[in-house]
């Protein structure tokens, strides 16, 4: 894997070297390295307590780990945070709305939060909104939505500032099937489109045969590959269960 | 990179936006002050006699003298309740949408505490409406006079709340630190009683408020309230402001891993 990166960095995408973190005594990532291309949807699968969350802090900069390097969209996060961190799209697995706001209002926060300038800000927020079919929601309040509507909204804020990496961090929890499925769909798409898309999870009928399947188990990537060939023939939630619960 | 004033005003205007959406909390920030001010101080005033100090050149009632105190009060309770604000979204993930903002984090902070603190403003605007209401009045020029007092303060004030909220882990944790913060800053000041009148009960408690930054707070407060500079107390307050806020740059320091319980 590691010698792969400079194709990687050339085109942007994300690519991650030698990242290793502690809390205290308890190691949470032990060397990771991964590389996701732009256009790909890689589904990062582990079970709760593999180093998911972590992951994710070092990646948006919450946390910062002593060694190791990120770059996203070719910009390296320690050297240059605040370039690496505009072109990078979030979804918390925590809901991160102001419910007494509305959907424009918290949208137009996020605008301003990115520094975009303040006469482009509406239009993008349509045209955002328009892509999950939210227009006609903008000016209710946020508590107004359900549950996968504020999902999308979510979404659609992450997208705003036109990211060329989207993290998700378990981004259907608590969502229904319906919506789960809805919003599966549309980050394969924008995938398609050339998004380069790293989606955390623990729920396997989420990955599809064609996504990059990263396995984290205790911190350490298990499996790096295309998920039609890491599973062969046995279904996919069989496959990482029997991976991943021998040690458990 | 553009936008430092358009970040700014996004967070400030989202802390108005906030508050508007809690009255109840603006409803209680007035009621504290103003039940110190018509109930403690009415009972108080005929246990403590007041000479005549600085800023204040007549005798003068207590109710008068504890005013500067409660404007200060009323920063010190909008400090802490933007802490717990900041421990609360901490907890709740919108703190994670600010942080990932690609702006330097002590840009954001501090446009964060510019917002309370505003807020913080507008609530002792009020109050002291309401004590003129009742009579206690200032000069009329001191109103305006005061506003950078109050500014300073009350960044100091909500620097204080910020070290706090970084270095508080949970939202249970909250109220024990606040009793030791809030109640001690508060009594171990000028605020209720003039330090003389501290000296003749103990030199020691004397020093010790004279050290505490919430003293100059007040008093800074209390002489621009009387279109007088208190050159010690700007001072003071100005340099704890600054060391506060560098503490609370480094308490968010992503390195130090203020989210390390559970990121």
């Amino acid at each position: 894997m590691p010698e792969a990166i400079s194709a990687q960095e050339a085109t942007g995408g994300l690519s991650v070297r030698d990242l290793s973190f502690r809390y205290g005594a308890k190691t949470a990532l032990d060397a990771v390295s991964l590389d996701v291309a732009p256009g790909c949807f890689c589904a990062l699968l582990g079970p709760n307590g593999a180093g998911k969350s972590t992951l994710i802090a070092l990646l948006t900069r919450l946390l910062v780990a002593p060694g190791g390097d990120i770059r996203i969209a070719g910009h390296d996060l320690r050297a240059a945070p605040r370039r690496a961190l505009a072109d990078l799209g979030v979804v918390f697995q925590q809901p991160t709305l102001d419910l007494n706001l509305t959907v424009r209002q918290n949208l137009a926060y996020f605008a301003a939060l990115h520094g975009l300038p303040r006469a482009e800000t509406p239009g993008r927020i349509d045209a955002a909104l328009d892509r999950l079919g939210m227009r006609e929601r903008a000016d209710e309040k946020a508590r107004a939505l359900n549950g996968g509507h504020r999902r999308r909204m979510e979404l659609a804020r992450a997208l705003l500032h036109d990211p060329k990496v989207l993290l998700l961090d378990e981004p259907t929890v608590g969502l229904d099937a319906a919506a789960r499925q809805s919003i599966t769909d549309h980050v394969h798409d924008l995938a398609d489109q050339g998004l380069c898309v790293l989606w955390t999870t623990h729920l396997t009928d989420e990955v599809r045969d064609t996504d990059h399947l990263l396995v984290l188990h205790q911190g350490r990537i298990l499996a790096d590959g295309t998920t039609g060939e890491i599973r062969g023939d046995t279904p996919l939630s069989d496959w990482f269960l029997s991976k991943t619960s021998v040690q458990a | 990179m553009s936008g430092f004033w358009g970040v700014c005003r996004a967070i400030v205007g989202r802390e108005f936006l906030r508050f508007i959406h809690q009255r109840e909390r603006f409803l209680a920030a007035l009621v504290r002050p103003l039940v110190w001010l018509l109930v403690f101080a009415a009972g108080f005033r005929a246990a403590l006699g007041l000479s005549i100090i600085p800023p204040y050149q007549t005798y003068i009632t207590y109710e008068t003298y504890i005013v500067p105190g409660l404007c200060a009060m009323v920063l010190l309770f909008n400090g802490m309740q933007s802490s717990l604000s900041l421990v609360y979204d901490r907890e709740m993930g919108s703190m994670r949408l600010l942080l990932t903002s690609p702006f330097p984090r002590w840009w954001l902070l501090f446009c964060r505490l510019l917002g309370s603190t505003a807020i913080s403003i507008l609530q002792v605007y009020t109050f002291l409406a309401i004590a003129a209401l009742f009579g206690i009045t200032m000069p009329p020029l001191g109103y305006v006079a005061v506003l950078p007092g109050l500014v300073l303060g009350g960044l100091m004030l909500g620097a204080l709340g910020l070290v706090l909220s970084s270095f508080i882990r949970q939202l249970e944790n909250f109220a024990g630190v606040m009793n030791f913060v809030i109640f001690p800053m508060f009594f171990l000041s000028s605020a209720l009683y003039p330090l003389w009148r501290m000296t003749e009960s103990s030199p020691l408690l004397r020093d010790i408020c004279a050290l505490n930054p919430f003293t100059h707070a007040v008093e800074l407060i209390r002489f621009l309230l009387y279109l007088q500079i208190n050159w010690i107390a700007l001072l003071w307050v100005i340099l704890s402001t600054l060391i506060l806020g560098a503490i609370a740059v480094w308490g968010y320091d992503p390195a130090r891993g203020l989210m390390k319980r559970k990121a």
